[in-house]
Order: C-alpha cells, then sequence, then structure tokens
C-alpha cells in the first residue's frame, strides 16, 4: 500500500470554488431553449374517491402545451425501488404509482392527480387550478394504531393497512423478565419530521436526436432511469439521468421526484420541460422520517445488568409503502443498541395512514430505535441510582460480541464505551449557572449505526481511472454528490494510489449512461462501497506503471512508490522515474493505463423475517455524544450549551469532511429533539413553510467538539467506517437525558417543546 | 400583468430588462441569468437569495425587481473583485464551511454585508448576524470559524 499524501488530509474539495464563486450550477439553474414550464396538480384532501377528473378547460387555456391525467401514463403503477439491480420481492417493494387514478382512492393531500406543461410558469399554474375533479370524500384514518385495528378504514386497496411485520427473538424473554429484579417500561412518540435540505426537488428533461429521454436531476439515485423508463413503457437504455451537484438529501431525495412527471411531459409534447418544486410542494409532497410509536420494557438485576428487553415498534409508514419495509428493519436490528442482553424480544409494525407517505431518512429507522433503548438505559440508571456512564459500561458489547437481536457477530473494533467515555470526559467543566430559574444538565447516548446496505440487497459500486497523458488524472463515477464530498473523495483516493496532486485529478459523475454505476448515494455507502472500487481501480493502474518503471529503473517493483508525480525508489528517491516518463513507456507497450473496478459487498440470502438472524449489515460505526444543556424552568426554554460528538470513523480520509458530518448531524439532531414536527392535523399538514417547519439556526448551535478515534478497523478503503448517518444517531437521546438531568422532566413525545417542559414541570411541582 | 423597464448594476454591470410589477428580484435576477442567487422558499425564511443592494443586505425573494430600479446589486459572482469579498471566499473553501454549498452564497453574503458593519465581531455576533440564512448540512461550525478568521485576519 503506499503512504498517505493525499488522503488523510483535510484538502478543500473539488467543488467548494465553484461554489463560492456562485459558479456551480444546480438543478434548477439549467435552462434549454424553447422549454415548457411544468406544474403539478394535487389533492387537497387526504382521503377520498377520485370520481373523475375533466381537463377540457385547463387543456384550452392559451399557451398549455399539455395536460396529462393517469390515462396518459405508459405504466402508472410499477414499484419503489431504489437502486437496487438484484430484487428482493417478499412484500419489500411497495406501489409506485405516478398519478391518482379516477375509481381509486386518494391516499394524501399532496397526491399528484394530474400534469401541466405550458409555456410559463403562470400559465401552468393557473391551467392546474381550472382542471376539475370529483372527489368523494372518505374519512381516512390518521393514527397507526387506529389504522390497525380490525375494520379500520383502508388506505390503500389491500385488505389491512399493515404493510410489514418484523421480528427478532432471543433467548426466552418470559423468564428473562421473571428473573429480573427491576422492570421499567414505557412509551414514546416520535413525530414525521422533514429533510428540509435548502434546495427544493428540481430538474429538467428533453429528448435527444435518436429518442432517448435526458433528464438533469438531482437526485440520490440515477438507477432510477430503470423506474422511469418502466414507467415510459421504455427499454432502459431509452432512458439517460445526468446528476447534477445535490443542494442536500438526506434521504429526501432517494425515491424518485419530479423525474417521471418531467419525462412524461415530455415525451408528450417533444420539448424541453423543466418543473422546479416551490419550497411549500416540496414540504407536502416529499417523503418524511417516520413517526414512530414505541413499547419498551426492560428487565434488570440490582447491579445495573440489562437481562430482557421487549420492544414493539408502530412505524408511520404514511399513505404509499416506499422504504418503510427496509426502516422496519433497520429498527428492528437495531433495538437493542450496542447492549448484551441475553432475552430479546422485538416487534416491528410498519403501517399505512392517510398522511403523507414516509420514507428514507438519514438514520433511518436506526435513530428511532436509538432514541426509545437511550432514553430507557438513562430511566433505569435513575431507577438504580447509577450513573448513566457506568451502567452503560456494564451493558456493552466488545469486539467479537454478537449484536443481541440478530447475533451477528461484530468482527471490527468496537469503540465503546471508550466513545463515550470520551465524549462524556469531553464537556470538560460543567457550567455554573449564575440565575436562579436555570438549571443545568448532563446526557449522554452511545449506540451503532450500520454503513453500507442490508446484504440481502446484494449492493456493488464501480469505478472508472484513468491516467492520461500529461499526468492528469481521470475518474468517472456514477456517483451523486449530496453535499458531503462523496465525488471529492474519489479523487482523493485516485490522486492518492497515483502519486498525483488533487488539482490534476477530475471526476466525472453521475451520468448514468456514461459513468460506471456506483450506486445510491445513501445508507452511509459511498465512501465504502465508491471508495473500496475506486482504490481498486486506481491500485490496477498504479501497478502496472510500477511493473513498467521497475522494467525500465531495473528494481523491483515492490521498491517503488509514486509520489509527486514520480516513480521514485522508496528510501533512495533521488533515483526516479517522472510518471509522464512511465506512462509514455506504458502507452509505447500498449499497457492500458485505465481501469474500471467494481467493489462488491457481502451477499447474504434473505432472512426470516418473523425471527432476523445473521448477518444483515457489512458492518457499523460506533459512537457517542454529550450534552450539556440549559433549561429555563420559568419558561420550559433548552438552551444546548455543549455537543461532544466522538466516534471511530476507522480513518478520517478527509478529516474536514468527516467532521462537517459530525457537526452536521449533531446540529440536524437539535433540530430533531427540540423543534422539528412535521405536524399533520387529520392529514392535513401544519407546517407548509420553513417560518412554521423550524430548524436550528446558528444561534440555536453550540459549537460542536468533534472527537474521532481511528481504529482503522473499517471495511472502507485504509480501514475506514461510513460516518453521514452514525453522526445524527445518539444527539437526541443525549439532549432528552440531559433534560431529564436538569429538571427531572422526562421527555416522551418529541419535540421537547418548552410548552411540554413546563407542563410536566408543573405537573411534578403538584406531585411535591 | 404590468411591465416596468428597469435599470440596476449587478457587480458593475448595467442591466436594462423589463420587470414585471411583481416580480421579485430574486426572480428577475435568476431570469437574467445571475443563477448563483437561490431560490430555497421565496417567502424570506431560509437566507439562500440573500444579496446586497446600494450596502445592505436583503433577501431577494422578499424585495421587488422594481424596487431595485436604479440601485446598485452585489451578488457572490460579485466578491471576487472586492477584497473581502475573496477572503471570505478563500476562507469558506480552507475551512470547510461549505458541504451542498447552496447557502453558500447568499451566506457569504450576510457575511460581507455584516463585517462591512462591524468588522470585529466575537463568534456570538457573527452567529447573530447570520442567523436569517439557513445551513442544512455544516451546523454552522465551520462557518463561523470561516468569517470570524476573516474578521480576526484584518485585526492585524
Amino acid at each position: 500500500m503506499s503512504e498517505f499524501k493525499v488522503v488523510g488530509k483535510a484538502i478543500p474539495r473539488h467543488d467548494a470554488w465553484a461554489k463560492v464563486r456562485g459558479e456551480l450550477k444546480y438543478a434548477d439553474d439549467f435552462t434549454l431553449p424553447g422549454m415548457l414550464y411544468a406544474k403539478v396538480c394535487r389533492s387537497k384532501y387526504p382521503a377520498a374517491k377520485l370520481i373523475s377528473i375533466d381537463i377540457s378547460k385547463a387543456k384550452s387555456l392559451k399557451g398549455v402545451k399539455a395536460v396529462l391525467t393517469a390515462r396518459d401514463v405508459p405504466r402508472n403503477e410499477t414499484v419503489t425501488k431504489f437502486g437496487q439491480s438484484t430484487d428482493v420481492k417478499g412484500g419489500f417493494e411497495g406501489l409506485y404509482r405516478v398519478l391518482a387514478e379516477e375509481g381509486k382512492k386518494i391516499r394524501f393531500v399532496g397526491e399528484p392527480t394530474a400534469l401541466v406543461a405550458a409555456e410559463t410558469e403562470e400559465i401552468a399554474e393557473r391551467a392546474c387550478d381550472l382542471i376539475e375533479i370529483k372527489y368523494e370524500l372518505l374519512p381516512g384514518v390518521f393514527d397507526p394504531e387506529e389504522a390497525m385495528k380490525p375494520n379500520a378504514y383502508l388506505v390503500g386497496e389491500k385488505d389491512s393497512n399493515i404493510v410489514n411485520e418484523f421480528g427478532c427473538l432471543t433467548g426466552d424473554i418470559e423468564k428473562g423478565f421473571a428473573e429480573s429484579e427491576v422492570i421499567i417500561e414505557d412509551r414514546f412518540e416520535i413525530p414525521f419530521i422533514d429533510h428540509a435540505y435548502l434546495e427544493p426537488e428540481a430538474g429538467i428533461s428533453w429528448l435527444d436526436d435518436y429518442g432517448t429521454i435526458n433528464i438533469r436531476v438531482c437526485s440520490q439515485v440515477i438507477e432510477h432511469f430503470r423506474d422511469v423508463a418502466e414507467v415510459l413503457n421504455l427499454p432502459h437504455n431509452k432512458v439517460r439521468y445526468i446528476g447534477t451537484m445535490i443542494g442536500g438529501g438526506f434521504g429526501g431525495k432517494e425515491d424518485i421526484t419530479v423525474e417521471s412527471f418531467i419525462a412524461l411531459l415530455t415525451l408528450k409534447t417533444k420539448k424541453p420541460v423543466r418543473l422546479v418544486y416551490t419550497r411549500e410542494e416540496s414540504l407536502m409532497a416529499h417523503s418524511k422520517k417516520h413517526a414512530f410509536i414505541e413499547k419498551y420494557k426492560i428487565g434488570a438485576k440490582k447491579n445495573g445488568e440489562i437481562i430482557a428487553l421487549e420492544a414493539h415498534y408502530i412505524g408511520n409508514a404514511g399513505a404509499y409503502t416506499y422504504l418503510s419495509p427496509w426502516v422496519g428493519l433497520y429498527a428492528t436490528v437495531s433495538a437493542t443498541g450496542p447492549y448484551k442482553i441475553p432475552n430479546v424480544k422485538i416487534k416491528t409494525q410498519m403501517v399505512l395512514t392517510n398522511n403523507v407517505f414516509s420514507s428514507a431518512f438519514r438514520g433511518f429507522g436506526s435513530n428511532q430505535a436509538n432514541i426509545g433503548y437511550e432514553s430507557m438505559i438513562d430511566e433505569l440508571a435513575i431507577k438504580l441510582n447509577m450513573d448513566p456512564l457506568e451502567i452503560r459500561k456494564i451493558n456493552c458489547m466488545h469486539t467479537g460480541d454478537a449484536l443481541s437481536t440478530t447475533k451477528q457477530v461484530l468482527k471490527t473494533y468496537v469503540a465503546l464505551p471508550e466513545a463515550a467515555e470520551k465524549a462524556w470526559a469531553g464537556l470538560g467543566e460543567p457550567t455554573v449557572s449564575k440565575e436562579e430559574n436555570i438549571k443545568i444538565g448532563r446526557g449522554i447516548a452511545m449506540g451503532q449505526m450500520s454503513y453500507g446496505r442490508m446484504t440481502f440487497l446484494r449492493d456493488s459500486s464501480r469505478c472508472y481511472v484513468k491516467l492520461e497523458t500529461d499526468g492528469s488524472l481521470i475518474v468517472r463515477s456514477g456517483i451523486p454528490d449530496l453535499g458531503g464530498g462523496q465525488a471529492s473523495l474519489l479523487s482523493q483516493i485516485a490522486a492518492n494510489e497515483l502519486g498525483v496532486p488533487m488539482e490534476k485529478v477530475k471526476i466525472y459523475n453521475t451520468d448514468s449512461m456514461l459513468t460506471p454505476l456506483a450506486g445510491t448515494t445513501t445508507a452511509t455507502r459511498q465512501t465504502y462501497m465508491s471508495g473500496n472500487a475506486a482504490l481498486k481501480a486506481a491500485r490496477e493502474v498504479r501497478n502496472r506503471i510500477l511493473n513498467k518503471a521497475a522494467e525500465v529503473l531495473n528494481v523491483n517493483p515492490d521498491k517503488l512508490d509514486i509520489v509527486s508525480e514520480k516513480v521514485v525508489v522508496k528510501y533512495d528517491e533521488s533515483e526516479y522515474l517522472p510518471l509522464t516518463e512511465a506512462i509514455q513507456a506504458c502507452n509505447a507497450a500498449g499497457i492500458e493505463l485505465y481501469s474500471e473496478a467494481q467493489f462488491n459487498a457481502p451477499f447474504t440470502g434473505i432472512p426470516d423475517l418473523t425471527n432476523i438472524k445473521g448477518m444483515t449489515f457489512p458492518d457499523f460505526t460506533f459512537g457517542a455524544q454529550a450534552v450539556e444543556v440549559a433549561v429555563d424552568i420559568e419558561t420550559g426554554q433548552v438552551k444546548v450549551l455543549k455537543i461532544v460528538s466522538c466516534y471511530d470513523i476507522g480513518k478520517a480520509l478527509n478529516p474536514a469532511c468527516v467532521e462537517g458530518q459530525m457537526e452536521g448531524g449533531s446540529i440536524q439532531g437539535i433540530g430533531y429533539a427540540l423543534s422539528e414536527d412535521f405536524a399533520i392535523e387529520k392529514g392535513i399538514p401544519q407546517t407548509p413553510s420553513l417560518a412554521e417547519y423550524l430548524i436550528p439556526t446558528a444561534v440555536d448551535s453550540p459549537e460542536v467538539k468533534t472527537i474521532m478515534i481511528e481504529s482503522g478497523g473499517g471495511l472502507g478503503p485504509y480501514g475506514a467506517k461510513g460516518i453521514g448517518e452514525p453522526s445524527f444517531n445518539n444527539i437526541v437521546p443525549a439532549i432528552l437525558n440531559a433534560i431529564y438531568d436538569a429538571t427531572g422532566v422526562r421527555i416522551r413525545q418529541l419535540p421537547a417543546t418548552a410548552e411540554k417542559i413546563i407542563r410536566d414541570l408543573k405537573k411534578n411541582f403538584f406531585k411535591k | 400583468m404590468e411591465e416596468y423597464k428597469i435599470q440596476l448594476t449587478v457587480n458593475n454591470e448595467k442591466i436594462s430588462a423589463a420587470a414585471k410589477a411583481e416580480e421579485s428580484l430574486l426572480k428577475f435576477l435568476r431570469r437574467n441569468g445571475f443563477t448563483e442567487v437561490k431560490c430555497g422558499c421565496e417567502k424570506g425564511d431560509c437566507g439562500s437569495c440573500t444579496v446586497i443592494m446600494n450596502g445592505k443586505t436583503i433577501k431577494s425573494c422578499i424585495t421587488l425587481a422594481i424596487q431595485a430600479n436604479g440601485k446598485e446589486i452585489l451578488t457572490a459572482k460579485g466578491l471576487e473583485k472586492i477584497e473581502i469579498g475573496r477572503k471570505l471566499q478563500e476562507s469558506f473553501v480552507q475551512h470547510g464551511a461549505v458541504q451542498c454549498g447552496f447557502c453558500t452564497a447568499g451566506m457569504l453574503m450576510a457575511a460581507k454585508g455584516y463585517l462591512d458593519t462591524n468588522p470585529k465581531p466575537d463568534k456570538a455576533e457573527i452567529r447573530k448576524a447570520i442567523s436569517g440564512n439557513l445551513c442544512r448540512c455544516t451546523g454552522y461550525k465551520k462557518i463561523v470559524e470561516a468569517i470570524y478568521d476573516v474578521a480576526v485576519g484584518d485585526q492585524k
């Protein structure tokens, strides 16, 4: 292996300058001559039967070029996929319905009913208003517990609202509770939240000379070209995705957003069509993070040893299935956290309701599980009058132990309780309150989160690396860049292996037809998957260069390295061959200086879903967050004073990017804990703007202290682990535990608003 | 809808174009090629569209295009020609204060506008000054540090 020259350094990513100069083009910055503007007509009702749609008035409006309903869609109903090239089936693929169909049910406010393309945005909007739709209003069901009851209103066409049920059984749960000396039970309610990326969904489509549909869009999954082709009833190779740099995703751009709509309108009009969601439309129409109801029961010995854990999760899937089954699986597998518990029973039910659909969101179901188990263990510590860190240490898994749910053995380093101890210590001296009404409290939470997709999805990624004759480097990869520096990282890896400075690397990325498919930028998988693919491709080219240079220099290739564009003899860098000469020598001998490599994750079969056992993830990232809060007991207002985030990231390939994930993940968690609630009343969203849906501002956010453990034990390149999603774990329960520490108030219904805290403080006051 | 001919200067470039009576400055600027001014909410909530108009930091989505008649507008693309603008750009890049970058152009304008009025702020003041500009990726720490370092650098 080459030594680290570019990898491991906090170098600016390749796109940073274009961004600060305002030169980078995002999806809604593209226009084409003669393009039309699209609008989506959407349902105002959460539950109804769609009787009929009359588009005649809209169609006759001057400037309107097309009005489409479900009847015009070649395949209006397909299945929801998210980039996988192997089918899993077995209830995992939900219904993807492009437009609501006459005679069928409307399932949520914002469900698309018709599409318009017109010469201007204003005309398209007016045309939408002219579409006449007859509905027969239906009662709907909004609460998942109601939706599970027999004879409940049915959200869809199937005879049950329950999408999936999953389970995990370990040991003997009855015996576990019988032997317990302390038992605590609790129930938590976690709301829907929104990704609230700054860039609303946008895209433009056009037909090229050969009848191919081209779509330029901000998507986390360019493999959706296949799904759009299915909708259009075209061969897969006639739909091409050109991904733009994405203005934030967090899972919200994992499902198809604008693409099917603009592709259908382009196919109909033969013209370029552009569609950009308004913020209100974005909030209303894209997926949410699943609201969860969690019932927990844990049993322990008086010494703090947990011997039984039972959890029942009810996930609110909203109106359509989308990725709900996978989210449910993540929650199920994560339910016991990083704790060794001999007797376990987990049940998860994902349930349809007449709310906007839920799907992927940073952390998937792991966050919801983490909020539950880390609140419960804190309650247990209080009940047993134990130190919160101590009780975690007593029950913590170690390297070589198995997850208490699936029994998957943890083969890489389990950086717990190390990360928790470091995070806790990182808080430093306690803040002393100078005012009587301000109470200071501290909380900790720890856990594990997978990186890489579930192994039965059989994931792979490809990458191409080529050395040009002038010594510059070309990387091609289908990798979508969400802003995490995913594309830049591949350049860094290739530069490191081939001894080329970052400035001489150019990455061409995110074209479904011209760049090797790298899979989705989701599931914290790109550093691991595409990083390994880039490393494999770069090393193949590297070896060819070294072999040829070895001939020229008449030394063993093992003795050579590539440093600063020279092939050097290790430990004697006075003897070298310039890289360009080595390239010339290879080219003259017909040696290929490019490579396209594929990296495959471990593959497993589909587990028994009633009792999931064995490997379901390639590996996990372990970490902890510690928090100090100040709570005003007169107003209930919480201010987060300190956050320490500590994770084992294996190897920090670009420390600035890793810190960026850890800092951003923590602050997103402040919103989840304290202010974010995508409230829906009887199916009507109550937070249609960023003035109502409150994400943290700079004044709400403390300076996050980050501590990186570099165990080198990860499955990614150079021993790296993923950090994108894990960094958003632990923060929410850490804040909730800190609020308890400060006030004695246990928040069981998120978010922890001032109103809830003050209400509970008053209750506690009168109890005394 | 009535249209008005307006004249304004954007990054020292004279623009003369028609604006609809109710058109926002944001839409006008984007329509005229200044796509660095980003549209995140059109309600003044997110700050992605922040520009500087006659020395004052404004949100262009809640400003009418016709209000900009005769005014001087500075956007992120004009920062390079101004010393403090260049320093802010360099500092954002070096600190890793840019992730997805969608808020960046607006954030830079908010920072530039604030440093013009208060060249030696502390970090808490910087946080307050950019609190009308949302960022979902970075957690703000590196953005605040990037702005602070420019301010501190100028103090030397």
